[in-house]
């Protein structure tokens, strides 16, 4: 039993939280912007890497003595400010004409390009090879016997549920986050009300890109870093904003939590002695799911948009 | 010209294709309630969309207190005072009651909190559920969340689309009262409305329009008394427009 949960049970909650923390930012976007924002892995992956500069910097302070695990924690604000920034620049350079234009179709196609276009840079700067945060095993805290559960878990864990309250706290009580909420009910009537839309898209991108960054710098810290990873997390994370349904940033969360643990909780061997789900096949898991979902009910579990 | 809060001369204009408009004309001057009346089709609502920047014109002038607003966004309008509920989708159905006012009140950075009291004075059921979401709440009550949100920036002139379509006669004479009381507080009113007759006997003034262009231009209640207007747009007596008055 005790197995499962050290082996199972806390990695899917790290997973699930790593595809809650990109799928809200996919489910606002589709919601305020009307775009199915293909660019968004990429954006985790940017923001992985302004992890991985964030830790080489540190390297040259005093701070290099700390855990690499806790200068990336350090460095979570810049990979979220930094990400930010890029996307709003992306949405600037290319997304916004084309929106002008309202042919949102192209967006979607705008947002292919820059997916490539992130991911080349990541590798012209990075290299293609797989990197990690620090070389060496991380050993399990002791302090929770018989639970073995790895520093960085701790870590991922309370900082995404801290930014989901962040997040909950800002949608529901300042007025920009209320009138994210009325855009992704419904733009035109937000525009005729006086809500200043322009400012509501900057802020959709900088938590959007914020929280993707977060997850791609906590998918490095459990796993690596190669340009390809936000990429192979498209799937998982569109899977979870569907599931959830589109424009519902709660939907989003469990959406996330409900694949990750989907997912891992796959690969467990319930009949049998090998593993339900080969690991390399889990994210079909993801995939299966979100073709059900959108055969027998588009709109996921918390009435969300039509994809 | 001195009292005239809104002035469009010679609208003319479409979503792109042909003109559904050819040359319209409305007014409002401070403190009325001026009703647009029509059949399908005449370009009522479009004429209202015109005045708010929302469909764009070949031809024509608009004047808000005295200034040009032509060439003006809707926020812009909102800005300097004028207000719109659209006909659907008029309210955020997953905000609360109380979110959709203070939305409205957006481009404030005051204190409004005098103004959601006089909304809530105003429409009292909303007060009770005002930390409901907005989608819960029947045909009517959604109305008066409409109207509200559009009353938070103190606007002095509110353009109101079909503000009882699909509403049940109790309800529709409760929006005309509460269209009569925002009025009374000096707020000029333009509608269109399909219940024509009931209109009428709240307006001050009526403009009658059909396949894009002013056909009569009058009194409520002279329209009313013009047997020609009854006969063509007000369907004479008795009928289904009229249905909703029978117990006023």
């Amino acid at each position: 039993m005790i197995d499962f949960v050290n082996q199972y049970l806390i990695p899917a909650l790290v997973l699930g939280g790593i595809y809650a923390l990109g799928a809200i930012g996919v489910s606002m976007i589709y919601a305020i912007l009307r775009f199915a924002h293909f660019a968004h892995g990429d954006l985790m992956a940017t923001g992985a890497y302004i992890g991985l500069l964030v830790v080489w910097v540190l390297d040259a302070t005093p701070l290099a003595e700390l855990s690499v695990n806790v200068r990336l924690l350090i460095g979570l604000p810049a990979a979220f400010a930094g990400t930010a920034a890029v996307a709003i620049l992306i949405d600037r350079l290319f997304y916004r004409p084309f929106r002008r234009a309202r042919s949102m179709i192209v967006v979607v196609i705008a947002s292919f390009g820059v997916a490539l276009m992130l991911r080349s840079l990541v590798q012209l700067f990075f290299g293609v090879d797989v990197i990690n945060y620090a070389d060496g095993i991380q050993f399990p805290l002791k302090m929770f016997q018989p639970l073995r559960i790895l520093e960085r878990h701790i870590y991922i864990v309370v900082v995404t549920i801290a930014l989901m309250l962040i997040l909950h706290w800002f949608l529901t009580r300042t007025r920009t986050g209320k009138a994210m909420r009325a855009m992704s009910d419904d733009a035109d009537l937000a525009r005729v009300s006086g809500i200043d839309t322009e400012r509501v898209v900057i802020w959709t991108w900088i938590l959007g890109a914020g929280l993707v960054a977060v997850a791609g710098v906590f998918l490095g810290m459990d796993t690596r870093l190669v340009p390809t990873m936000g990429w192979d997390l498209l799937l998982p994370v569109f899977a979870a904003a569907i599931l959830g349904g589109l424009g519902q940033p709660y939907g989003a969360i469990a959406g996330g939590l409900i694949i990750g643990a989907m997912e891992e909780l796959s690969t467990y061997p319930w009949v049998g002695d090998g593993p339900l789900v080969p690991p390399d096949y889990k994210t079909a898991v993801a995939f299966a799911v979100m073709v059900l979902m959108l055969i027998f009910r588009p709109r996921g579990i918390f009435r969300g948009r039509v994809l | 010209m001195g009292s005239d809060l809104l002035r469009a001369n010679g609208m003319t204009g479409g979503y792109g294709g042909a003109d559904i408009l050819k040359g319209v004309d409305l007014a409002v001057e401070a403190g009325e309630i001026v009703a647009i009346i029509g059949p399908n089709g005449a370009g009522k609502s479009t004429a209202m969309k015109a005045v708010f920047g929302l469909v764009r014109l070949r031809e024509g002038e608009i004047r808000f207190r005295g200034e040009d607003i032509g060439a003006c966004q809707p926020d812009e309008l909102v800005r300097k005072g004028m207000a719109y509920v659209p006909q659907e989708r008029s309210i955020f159905p997953s905000l609360t009651v109380h979110e959709n006012l203070e939305m409205g009140a957006f481009i404030r950075r005051d204190d409004f909190s005098h103004v959601i009291d006089l909304v809530y004075n105003l429409f009292p059921p909303l007060k009770d559920k005002r930390r409901q979401q907005a989608g819960e709440l029947s045909g009517g009550q959604r109305q008066m969340v409409a109207f509200g949100r559009a009353l938070m920036t103190e606007p002095a002139l509110l353009l109101l689309d079909e503000p009882t379509a699909g509403l049940s006669p109790v309800y529709m004479r409760e929006i005309f009262e509460r269209v009569i009381a925002v009025n009374e507080t000096g707020v000029g009113i333009l509608m269109v409305e399909q219940n024509a007759r009931q209109a009428l006997k709240i307006a001050h003034r009526g403009y009658v329009l059909a396949t894009g262009e002013n056909i009569f231009t009058d009194s409520g209640d002279a329209l009313l008394a013009n047997p020609e207007v009854a006969e063509s747009f007000l369907g004479g007596h008795g009928n289904q427009a009229d249905r909703g008055g029978t117990h006023a």
